[in-house]
């Protein structure tokens, strides 16, 4: 919308190219001209931090594998000898491990963000649901991971997921048993979750695709939830959009090199220094950070068919989210009421956390069956009834518009108070 | 989202953490910190203190506990023990390795060498429960294969203090936790010794360490205390042999990113600045309304 949006291939050789493959037509299309809203801020980098975190798991992992060994009885040592002996396995392992962790931290910073300001609204219900189906396969490859080191860890909680699959009626125990390859988590489990490893990161790149495409498709959504009207609402892709997301990614590296040189193992569980043994087991069975909610959940149903489908249903329903909530305005900024149950939301995440990392017993099961209790009204009750019931701020004429009283310029009004602070 | 919001969020989230009523899980108690050369951003291992604690492991642990991913010319390591070559070629060859098979099809033993590892104390893990009744475990990641939690508000601070000697901590306590009388109502199984930070107490270890057991050349104390503390120190270095070089390239790369994070601050208001919008520009309307559903 701003700027000259038609690529004009400037030497001859570029232009014999361009009527051949377009591909720089198309690179100048979606990463130059491209127009981006004018107000977005910088929750909106966390889709470049996602793309860049994609691409060092991609680097660090395909290295890794050209040392490492799927096999029981050497995993575990061939991890530690890219610690000791490969030039650099320890930076690149480290980078690998906590890059996972970020990865995570990054998809949840872009989901919240997504929910708080309704990016998953018409016209952009396929673009959020590429996105639940990339949670998905972060999440079972995210799992794979954690398996290959073969610590205790790694095998306790290999053995932990895929016996929830038993929880299928009739035939629960035959897939278990398919999943093994065997009667127990073994040789042939570690060869597959290997494999399927290594592949599950190109889907990832392959739907990672899809989503930018869609993304392109209906141009990005904004803090204000409204559609770019005239030029003045947009800015270009580049140099506005990039030199802006290239300084916050480099602000996350920071916390990202924090985690690898200093506390490389602050994320992670001692136990998983221990090889696997089959005969002993550890005294706390703990997923990585980012599955905990997803774990109390599970925990919070006495029943383990149930917990089971609750903890899948919990992924599941974001997918129809674009449905669930009915109201037409989009940003929480102009949804007081929304705004108030989306932090009690986040809270109910949160805590799901915490509680996923303590023992099933006690206070603890009542509280997760409260917050499990809530976290599923809200996109079941809350959202659907709030759409109708809410009443809504009036929204701005226009992006330029929200910027400028956000700006608080001579003569405008006073902002309302939800944009105070904002980046 | 707002940054107050956020805020107020997290802080719900603190205070309910902090609500008691939930903790009962440890009744061990924590392990007290101590200084170690190598904590913090600009760490290093004191070779000296590596040098005792290596004794101490030859001396003591190395009867039931193995070494087996640390090789002599591990010990060169210059950010490490720092032992010179001859001298950890000496090492090597006060061991046995097994070798083979020769010409003639057959295992043989000869002395170790720079390139061997650490030979392991028991054949296999049969042998050892056949003489202690447990399987003493492989030291060379315990430092990192140990812990002890550290509670909802401390493992923040730890992240911003770079806390990260909680297994050597945890060691150092064990090694000096033992008491002779168990409390009172505490049944300690047979074969087993009362050991306050073990998490469950009753411990198959006997006590290792006892004053003036390790001959120190180097005037340092010869007491419980300082062996525990060196030995720590020293299976913090196999744990972790690179340690060193990670802080020292952490560094680095921090002053990098800190000041690319500044210049492309700098350069984004200025990219900014140009696309400022003016109010005089807009005519102003009147404000949105969505149809309803």
């Amino acid at each position: 919308m701003s700027g000259n949006s038609i690529y004009q291939p400037q030497s001859a050789f570029m232009r014999w190219l361009e009527r051949r493959l377009p591909i720089a037509g198309l690179v100048y299309s979606s990463f130059v001209a491209y127009p981006t809203p004018r107000n977005l801020n910088y929750w909106w980098t966390f889709g470049g931090i996602l793309t860049f975190m994609l691409g060092v798991q991609l680097v660090t992992g395909i290295v890794l594998a050209m040392h490492y060994t799927p096999h029981v009885d050497f995993a575990f040592n061939s991890v530690e000898q890219i610690m000791r002996d490969v030039n650099y396995g320890w930076l690149l392992r480290y980078l690998h491990a906590n890059g996972a962790s970020m990865f995570f931290l990054a998809a949840y910073v872009h989901m919240f963000r997504g929910m708080y300001y309704g990016s998953y609204k018409e016209p952009r219900e396929v673009l959020w649901i590429l996105g639940v189906i990339l949670l998905l396969l972060m999440i079972m490859t995210g799992f794979m991971g954690y398996v290959l080191p073969w610590g205790q860890m790694s095998f306790w909680a290999a053995t932990v997921i895929t016996n929830l699959f038993s929880a299928i009626p009739l035939v629960g125990e035959s897939v278990v048993t398919w999943l093994w390859g065997g009667y127990a988590v073994g040789n042939p489990t570690l060869n597959r979750f290997y494999a399927l490893h290594y592949l599950l990161p190109f889907v990832i790149v392959g739907v990672v695709v899809l989503h930018i495409w869609a993304l392109h498709m209906v141009g990005q959504n904004n803090p204000d939830g409204i559609e770019p009207v005239t030029e003045r609402d947009t800015v270009a892709f580049t140099p506005y959009a990039t030199i802006k997301d290239t300084f916050l990614m480099i602000v996350f590296c920071i916390l990202f090199a924090w985690f690898v040189f200093y506390i490389p193992n602050f994320l992670g569980h001692p136990d998983n220094y221990i090889p696997a043994n089959p005969s002993v087991t550890p005294t706390h069975i703990v997923p990585e950070w980012y599955y905990l909610p997803f774990y109390a959940i599970l925990r919070a149903i006495p029943n383990k068919l149930l917990g089971v489908v609750a903890l899948g249903a919990s992924i599941v329903i974001l997918a129809f989210l674009p449905w669930l909530d009915t109201s037409p305005v989009r940003s929480a900024r102009y949804r007081p009421l929304y705004r108030q149950f989306f932090w009690l939301f986040f809270i109910v995440c949160v805590g799901l956390g915490w509680l996923g990392s303590k023992p099933p017993e006690g206070a603890y099961v009542l509280i997760a069956r409260i917050f499990t209790a809530y976290y599923f009204a809200y996109f079941l009750i809350i959202l659907p009834v709030l759409g109708r019931v809410e009443k809504t701020k009036p929204l701005p004429a226009s992006i330029s518009q929200a910027v400028l009283s956000q700006g608080i310029p001579v003569g405008a009004p006073a902002p309302p108070p939800a944009a105070v602070g904002k980046a | 989202m707002s940054w107050r919001a956020l805020l107020a969020a997290l802080s719900v989230t603190f205070v309910v953490s902090l609500t008691p009523a939930f903790g009962q899980e440890h009744e061990a108690p924590a392990p007290p910190k101590n200084r170690w050369s190598f904590a913090g951003p600009l760490g290093k291992f004191d070779g000296a203190q590596l040098q005792r604690g290596f004794k101490v492991y030859r001396e003591v642990c190395a009867t039931c506990h193995g070494l087996k991913l640390v090789a002599f010319r591990n010990l060169t390591d210059p950010n490490g023990p720092a032992f010179t070559a001859a001298q950890a070629s000496v090492i090597a060859a006060e061991y046995k390795v097994q070798d083979g098979p020769n010409d003639q099809g057959e295992m043989y033993e000869r002395t170790g060498r720079l390139a061997d590892y650490f030979p392991p104390p028991f054949p296999n893990d049969q042998a050892a429960r056949a003489r202690y009744n447990a399987v003493p475990p492989d030291l060379s990641v315990i430092a990192k294969a140990r812990g002890y939690e550290r509670g909802f508000p401390f493992w923040v601070l730890d992240f911003a203090t770079q806390y990260q000697e909680h297994g050597v901590d945890y060691i150092t306590a064990l090694l000096q936790g033992y008491e002779n009388k168990p409390p009172a109502g505490f049944t300690l199984p047979p074969g087993s010794f009362y050991n306050k930070y073990y998490p469950a107490h009753a411990i198959a270890m006997p006590p290792p360490l006892t004053d003036g057991r390790v001959d120190y050349t180097d005037g340092s104390p010869m007491k419980v205390e300082q062996y525990a503390k060196d030995i720590s120190a020293f299976l913090m270095w196999t744990a972790e042999p690179h340690l060193v070089q990670r802080k020292r390239v952490g560094l680095q790369i921090f002053t990098f990113l800190i000041v690319l994070a500044t210049l492309l601050y700098f350069t984004k208001k200025k990219v900014w600045h140009a696309v400022e919008l003016h109010p005089e520009e807009l005519t102003p309307r009147p404000p949105l309304e969505y149809p309803r559903r």
